[in-house]
């Protein structure tokens, strides 16, 4: 059963039709990529499902739901969280207080006027960052800065934040772009470690086709805004449509 | 204590012990001497001193933690002070509704401020805020005149009708009888200092805003406050609604802003327009920029800092400084006094501009960096000394 079906969307950026009839469907506790050139529209449609941009036809639904109309933070709430291609954490704060956050957010909602309630008291949510820094390999590391730490550490960080929400559906944006080849693969063997430990879907937009062929179970590929094909990744690593539309760039 | 860790009941303590004995502490020098203009104890300063001190604390809680600058929160001062004389003008001279009115007043005038300024960010919304601070003193000066009495200002006469007004009650300024004015001035030897009801009010209701603030700082709410300022987006997109954040900040700093209006209204029962110019809210951003934004105690430092400068510098005149250089040779003296000239009297905005120049440059966490890092030397240096005697090695990563 699906638990995202993108349904007929076109999205249009003045001359340049950016997505054009994208059919997508993410089978629930799978591991699907969305791979393509640069400019075939992944950053786009990924923006689409997390309400950065408004389709301009077609519908997006979630576990029967539609998101669209609905604000970024409205569509976590639903339970998806989303990875950026830069990590996007809380510089200024804590690794603690980074972690704290999300557990907040999925306790309490949108917004909570708890202004004098003092955070030692939180018991639930300090064990629960706690836990997750643990299993993020992070403890030793809570008092720093956020911002002080090294790309991969962010990125670690920002995935661990978006668990700790206990989303439904994970959505990560070239999670490993611009890192070192040993942080790539520690980033893959940690996604291979939530795939397997928790009920959760995952759907990851690459490059690497290292990183996707290691984790996908399911891979669309998107070229010019539009899927070409959808299948496994063993079928996918011969398509001749796929060679076409990266035309030498990973053959 | 109360809910605060150690550190922070220490602070606490300190800032009440501090505005405690500060009728001691701002009149170190004896009456007649020649430092005796240097002295700041006397009632109406004091009572500036911890008034500007809410203000700048509330202004924090938006600014520091958010980074959301306003530019016009003297709006708030001068909405909570006209409330504060409204009372006084229709039921007595008691503060007490006057400064519950003034914070209840302000606290709706920045909701409403606040949710049309903050669907911008930034800059714009700096501009937005300025904008209506100067339209309301705009409206407070000429088109509201029958609320403000215009240019004049706000005042109490004797036939305004004053309802709850006994035949025998104060007609100044009291809290159930208590004047605000009653100073108990006490001698000892040369030295003199006041003791001012009023200040001790004000002072009382600083420790309740300051520690409110702690709380707020410490709260799970403080901490979303402070992941706006740090990174929007990870707020949205964490499932978190930014816009009641910042709105609930704006107010609360508004309420604040209020408060220390209803209280200056408190000590003279007068509300002009001029309390809203954008000068004044120039001020508070100084005030809390100097002392160290989001820290807890550094608005404090900053608002008693520029009020000192104020109140202090600007009385220095050249008589005053012919004094201070008589030993010199008649020249030199001249020339010191020329010299010196630009930056006294009028010209202490001067030395108020070029000390908070080199604050930023130098100090961009404000005096509160200034005293961390004096600290952390001194530390350093007793550390340093253990070293030597221990020589003891951390184990490396």
């Amino acid at each position: 059963m699906s638990i995202l079906e993108v349904k007929g969307v076109n999205k249009r950026f003045g001359g340049l039709q950016a997505l054009g009839d994208v059919n997508l469907s993410v089978a629930e506790n799978t591991v699907h990529a969305i791979i393509g050139p640069n400019g075939a529209g992944k950053s786009t449609l990924l923006n689409c499902l997390v309400g950065k941009l408004i389709p301009d036809t077609g519908s997006v639904m979630f576990d029967g739901q539609s998101v669209l109309g609905r604000a970024p933070y409205e569509i976590n709430q639903m339970g998806i969280s989303r990875v950026f291609q830069t990590p996007e954490i809380f510089g200024d704060l804590t690794v603690m207080e980074n972690m704290m956050i999300p557990c907040f957010a999925k306790r309490d909602g949108a917004f909570e006027m708890n202004a004098l309630t003092s955070i030692r008291s939180q018991r639930d949510v300090l064990e629960q960052a706690e836990a997750m820094l643990a299993d993020m390999n992070m403890i030793d590391k809570r008092e720093m800065l956020a911002a002080s730490l090294s790309r991969g550490d962010k990125r670690r960080l920002e995935i661990g934040m978006c668990l700790s929400q206990q989303p439904r559906l994970l959505l990560l944006d070239e999670p490993t772009a611009g890192m070192a080849r040993a942080d790539t693969n520690n980033t893959i063997d940690l996604l291979k470690q939530i795939k397997d430990e928790r009920d959760i879907t995952i759907a990851i937009i690459e490059h690497d086709m290292h990183v996707v062929f290691s984790l996908a179970e399911r891979i669309t590929v998107l070229a010019q805004g539009t899927p070409l094909v959808e299948d496994t990744p063993e079928n996918i690593k011969g398509h001749p449509k796929v060679r076409e539309a990266y035309l030498g760039e990973s053959a | 204590m109360l809910g605060l860790t150690k550190r922070d009941t220490i602070l606490l303590l300190v800032v009440a012990a501090l505005t405690l004995f500060a009728p001691f502490i701002l009149n170190p020098f004896p009456e007649g001497s020649a430092m005796a203009q240097f002295n700041a104890g006397y009632p109406d300063l004091m009572q500036r001193f911890v008034i500007f001190g809410i203000f700048a604390v509330g202004f924090n809680i938006l600014f520091g933690l958010t980074g959301y600058l306003s530019f016009g929160h003297a709006a708030f001062l001068g909405v909570g002070s006209y409330s504060a004389v409204w009372m006084f003008k229709l039921l007595s001279m008691n503060v007490l509704p006057a400064i519950i009115l003034a914070v209840i007043v302000s606290g709706l005038f920045a909701v409403i401020i606040g949710y049309v300024s903050l669907r911008r960010s930034g800059i714009y919304f700096s501009i937005l805020t300025l904008a209506f601070a100067q339209m309301s003193f705009a409206l407070a000066y000429s088109v509201l005149t029958p609320i403000t009495n215009g240019e004049t200002g706000l005042q109490v006469y004797t036939d305004d009708p004053q309802y709850l007004m006994g035949p025998d009650s104060p007609t100044v300024t009291n809290l159930f009888g208590l004047e605000m004015r009653a100073t108990y001035t006490l001698d000892l030897g040369p030295w003199s200092f006041d003791f001012n009801a009023g200040y001790y009010m004000c002072a009382l209701i600083m420790l309740i805003a300051v520690y409110l603030s702690i709380r707020i700082f410490r709260s799970p709410f403080g901490l979303m406050l402070k992941a706006v300022k740090s990174n929007q987006q990870r707020m949205n997109f964490t499932g978190l609604n930014t816009r009641p954040y910042t709105l609930a900040a704006f107010v609360i700093s508004g309420m604040y802003a209020g408060l220390a209006g209803g209280l200056m209204a408190s000590m003279d029962p007068l509300a002009g327009a001029e309390r809203m110019q954008w000068t004044a809210s120039g001020e508070v951003v100084l005030m809390t920029i100097l002392g160290g934004a989001g820290t807890l105690i550094g608005p404090i430092l900053g608002a008693g800092f520029i009020k000192y400068f104020e109140n202090i510098f600007s009385k220095i005149n050249d008589t005053v400084l012919h004094q201070w250089f008589a030993f010199m040779p008649d020249g030199l003296e001249d020339f010191m006094v020329f010299l010196v000239h630009p930056f006294i009297g009028k010209g202490w905005h001067l030395t108020l501009g070029i000390l908070f120049m080199l604050v930023v440059i130098f100090l961009p966490g404000g005096l509160v960096e200034g005293g961390q890092r004096i600290a952390a030397w001194v530390r350093g240096r007793k550390s340093a000394k253990a070293d030597t005697a221990t020589s003891k090695t951390e184990p490396a990563e």
